[in-house]
Order: structure tokens, then sequence, then C-alpha cells
């Protein structure tokens, strides 16, 4: 910063926001969004001319119109704060977990080897088996659905970390030996700084799957007030507004939380550019 | 520790390989150590498990008895039950997997050889691959019914997203170098595919495979506790609603055999399709 303020400051170009608005749209690539506005077009297209029944397909004023209604006078903010309040419980919980088994998991070989292994197959067995398990333990209300958005998040979170923390390189380790550090200095010098990279792609897999677990929990589970909820509502009642609605949402958070991720391993982790 | 590790470990293993007659050379016998270290954490948990059942500390409603369990199986082994939902299961994935595969096979080689292409129809895949297809499974159950084609539509799509993902990240990461080689020595468009992108791209394009397939099975899982009247994800159900939890167990237990051989069976493939790849390209 202060090295900056040495510089003198250079003659600032006077602000001409039109001609920057001009060079940003030349250099936009059109290209993508000439096909989303063709997919927009047909959609209308294929509402407009009934190629598809308006029963199977609402056209996109519907669904800004169904948007405005549940705003104004629906409870569609509330239903998606309820989805949210018991995705970031379960996140919480089931990364929390993770952490702690996948720490020891990558500092201990003696933990590594023996429970390892059957934290590598538990894995292999696809997340959604769980829900008939799970429902029947914690019942399909609240509880139920956190504790499979938990199990979900465990699962790559503990996986990543152990690796990140248990995979150091060879150099670092015989440099750590070198040096004479102690455990701890090793663990914290080493090992943690090594792993953070890991232990991040994991956080980034565990929001991913828990905001599926989110979605699948309030579709297979007990009808909650909940953004799956009025998925479930949309598709039995045949109203297809809200049934688009609730998708773009679901889209809208998914995207969301990736952004975020993708943000913020890009900015604690500016020091490992390789 | 490891400094002595790694100067000791050529002279253990140098004798191993002259005799190879021995039963158990310290490569097996490390390898046989590590299965056994591996099982003893399961092992010690069904002992604990079994030991709690039959001591009644564990009811019967949270989990049954490991030989209730067993027992469970034997009869659905032996009336051809399990079988028959473990092939219908195994017949949605394949013929699931197999259309999803091609697509995205075909789809990613456009998106990675053609840049015009890539710039139409990628971001628009991208923004449906976002939204996962678990939200779209209402929808589509709308359009196609709730049918086998429904399984196949949403296993497909799910399988083929990875896939799409991987070959044209594979093709479209083919190293300037190697490019500039093939441009060197005057090769046609077929021989540059052939002998330049093809092996290049191939890393990339197995692990979209393998995530493709444990998509695959991960999402027929789910499409199956969603409306289906057989297979292992309608067992489970079934056994949810009768409160029979050892058939939810016994099928949990197939699922994830079934998900490892197949990780294992496509790990397997990769290595065979890639011989020159070693395992000293892991460490960095």
């Amino acid at each position: 910063m202060s090295v900056d303020s040495i510089i003198p400051p250079r003659a600032v170009p006077a602000p001409r926001p039109f001609a920057a608005l001009g060079r940003w749209l030349r250099g936009l690539d059109w290209r993508p969004v000439a096909s989303f506005a063709a997919i927009i077009a047909i959609w209308f297209a294929a509402h407009e001319f009934n190629w598809v029944r308006a029963k199977f397909l609402p056209s996109p004023v519907d669904v800004v119109n169904r948007f405005w209604f549940e705003i104004n006078s629906g409870t569609i903010l509330y239903d998606l704060a309820e989805t949210l309040r018991r995705n970031i419980i379960g996140l919480a919980i089931g990364s929390g977990i993770g952490l702690a088994l996948g720490a020891v998991l990558g500092t201990s070989r003696w933990v590594a080897r023996i429970v390892g292994p059957t934290v590598l197959a538990q894995r292999q067995t696809a997340l959604f088996a769980w829900v008939p398990l799970l429902s029947v333990w914690f019942g399909g209300a609240d509880v139920g659905k956190i504790a499979f958005i938990a199990v979900a998040a465990f699962q790559p979170v503990v996986v990543n970390t152990w690796r990140g923390l248990a995979l150091v390189p060879k150099t670092y380790r015989e440099l750590a030996e070198a040096l004479s550090f102690t455990r701890w200095d090793y663990v914290w010098l080493v090992a943690v700084p090594n792993a953070l990279p890991a232990i991040f792609t994991g956080l980034h897999g565990a929001l991913i799957y828990a905001w599926l677990a989110t979605v699948g929990s309030e579709l297979f589970l007990n009808i909650a007030p909940g953004l799956g909820g009025r998925l479930s509502e949309g598709s039995q009642l045949f109203e297809i507004d809200l049934l688009f609605l609730a998708i773009i949402l679901f889209g809208l958070v998914g995207l969301f939380y990736n952004t975020l991720a993708e943000r913020t391993e890009a900015a604690l982790l500016r020091w490992n550019k390789r | 520790m490891t400094i002595s590790q790694t100067l000791t470990a050529p002279a253990r293993s140098a004798p191993a390989r002259g005799g190879g007659a021995v039963l158990l050379s310290p490569d097996r016998l490390a390898f046989l150590k590590t299965v056994l270290w591996g099982l003893s954490f399961p092992a010690g948990l069904l002992a604990l498990w079994w030991v709690s059942s039959a001591a009644g500390w564990l009811p019967e409603q949270i989990l049954p008895a490991p030989p209730v369990i067993w027992q469970s199986f034997a009869e659905l082994l032996a009336d051809g039950s399990l079988w028959a939902h473990t092939w219908a299961s195994l017949q949605r994935v394949a013929i699931g997997f197999a259309f999803g595969a091609l697509f995205g096979l075909v789809f990613g080689a456009a998106a990675g050889l053609s840049a015009t292409f890539r710039a139409y129809f990628y971001p628009p895949v991208q923004a449906v691959a976002r939204v996962n297809v678990l939200a779209w499974m209402p929808l589509l159950a709308l359009f196609v019914g709730i049918d086998e084609a429904l399984k196949y539509v949403i296993i497909a799509w799910s399988t083929s997203i990875p896939i799409i993902l991987g070959t044209a990240r594979g093709i479209e990461n083919v190293s300037p170098a190697l490019k500039e080689l093939g441009a060197a020595l005057n090769f046609n468009t077929r021989d540059n595919l052939r002998l330049i992108v093809l092996p290049a791209a191939l890393p990339s394009v197995f692990t979209g495979l393998r995530e493709g397939l444990a998509n695959a099975w991960q999402t027929l899982v789910l499409v199956e506790l969603f409306a289906s009247f057989e297979g292992l994800g309608y067992l489970m159900v079934w056994g949810r609603q009768l409160f029979q939890l050892e058939l939810v167990i016994v099928s949990m237990i197939v699922i994830g055999v079934i998900g490892l051989v197949l990780n294992l069976v496509l790990l397997w493939i990769e290595n065979l399709g890639q011989p020159w790849k070693t395992e000293a390209g892991n460490e960095r």
C-alpha cells in the first residue's frame, strides 16, 4: 500500500461512462447471450403458438407474475428461509464432524489405518440410500432432514481433510525433519498450510452436496415449510408456474453458493498460486 | 523416519523380486496387513452391534440384530426377489449411463474442439447443470411420466454432466507444446486427433466417466425413492413402510457394494486404457 503512494498519481483520463459501456459491450461475447435469448424466445413461442399444452408450460410472464404474487402475499420467502436454515444447520454439523474426524485421520497414522478404509468405503454408499434409515432413526421432520444434510456434508469434508493433511510432499516432510520441527510445529507450519486447498475443496463439495440433500430431504421426507414442499405442491396441484419458480430459486441458491465458495477459496488461497 | 524409510525400502523389496515363489513376500505381507487393519474397525463395530443387540441394549426398531439381517438377506436371495430388484436397478443404470455417456462424450468433444460450438451451446448447458437434476425431477415427471423413461432420462442427465465437463476440459487443456509439435510434424486432422488430442485428453475423459458412473448410481437410488415399483431403492422404501429395517439395511449394503465394485471396475479400465500412466505422477 505504502509503495503505491510513492508513485505519483497518473493523469486520470476524464471519466467517460458511455465510452466505457460501449467498450464493455463490444468486448462482451454475444454468442452465449444469443443462445439464452433463443431459448427464451422458443419458450415464449411454444407458449404463444401452443406447441406444448399450456398446462405443461407456463409463459415466462406467468412465472414472473407468480413470483410477485408469492413475494407480496405468499409464503415463498418464509419457505426459502426455512430451507436455508435447515441447510446451514446441517452443513455446520456435518462439516464440523468431518473436519474433526479428518484431522484425526490425517495426523494419526494408526487411526487412518484402522478407521480410514471404512470411511472410504462408506463414501461409496449412494447418499440417498441413507434417507429411509435416517427417517426411521430421526423421524421425517426437522431432525431427520438436518441429519441427512449433515451426512451429505460430512462425506466430502472428511475425505479431503484427511488427504490434505496426510499427503504432504516428501520434500516438505524431509525439510521439517532436517529442521527438527516438533510435532506441533510440523502440524501448524507444514501440514495445515499444505492441507488448506484440499480442505476448501472438501468444504466446497459439502456446500454442493448439502444443498442437494436439502432439496432431496424436502422431497422425500415429510412435507414441511420449505422450497421442496412448494416444489411438490406445484407438481401435485399442477401449478406449473409455481413449479418453475421453485426450480429457478433452487438454481439461484445453488449458483450463489457455488460462486461464494469459489470467490472465498480464491481470496483465502491467494498465496497458493504455484 | 521418512529418510531412513526411503533408504531401506528398495533394499527390503529387492530380495522379494528374486524369490518370486515365496508365498508371503514383504509386499504381499504389507498389503495383507493393510487389509486386516482396515477390516478390524468394521469387524469391531459389527461385534459391538451384535453384542448390544443380543443383550437387548439396541431396540429392534432402531437396528435389527446382525443375524436377523443375515436371515432376511438369505430369504430374499432364496426367493429370487433380491436378484430381481438388483437386476432391475442395474438395467436402469446401464441404459441411462449408456445414453448419458454417449451424449456427454459427443457434446463434450464438440465443445472442446470447436470454439464456436462452445460459445453458443456450453453456457446454457452449464446453466441447466447448475440446478441439480433432483429439482428438475418433478417437472420431468410431468413431461415424461413416472415410468421407466423418467429413470433413463434422469440417470442419463446426471451421468452426462461430469462427462461433458471432463471431455471438454481434457481437449481444451491439451498442452500447447504438443499442439506445436503436431503442427511442426504437419499432422493432418485425423492424426492430430488420434495421436495428440485423444491421448492427452484421456485422463480427464476417464475422470469424467468415473464421476458419471458414480452419479448414475447415486441418481438411480434417488429416482427409485421418488417413484418406482421395483429396484433396490423401492425395496428400501417398502422396508421402511413395513418397518422392516432389515430390508432397508440389506438394500443399503447391496447398494454400497455395487457402488464400490462399479468404481473399482472403472479404475481398472482407466489403468488399462493408459498403460503409460504411473503412480509417480501423483507425487508433486
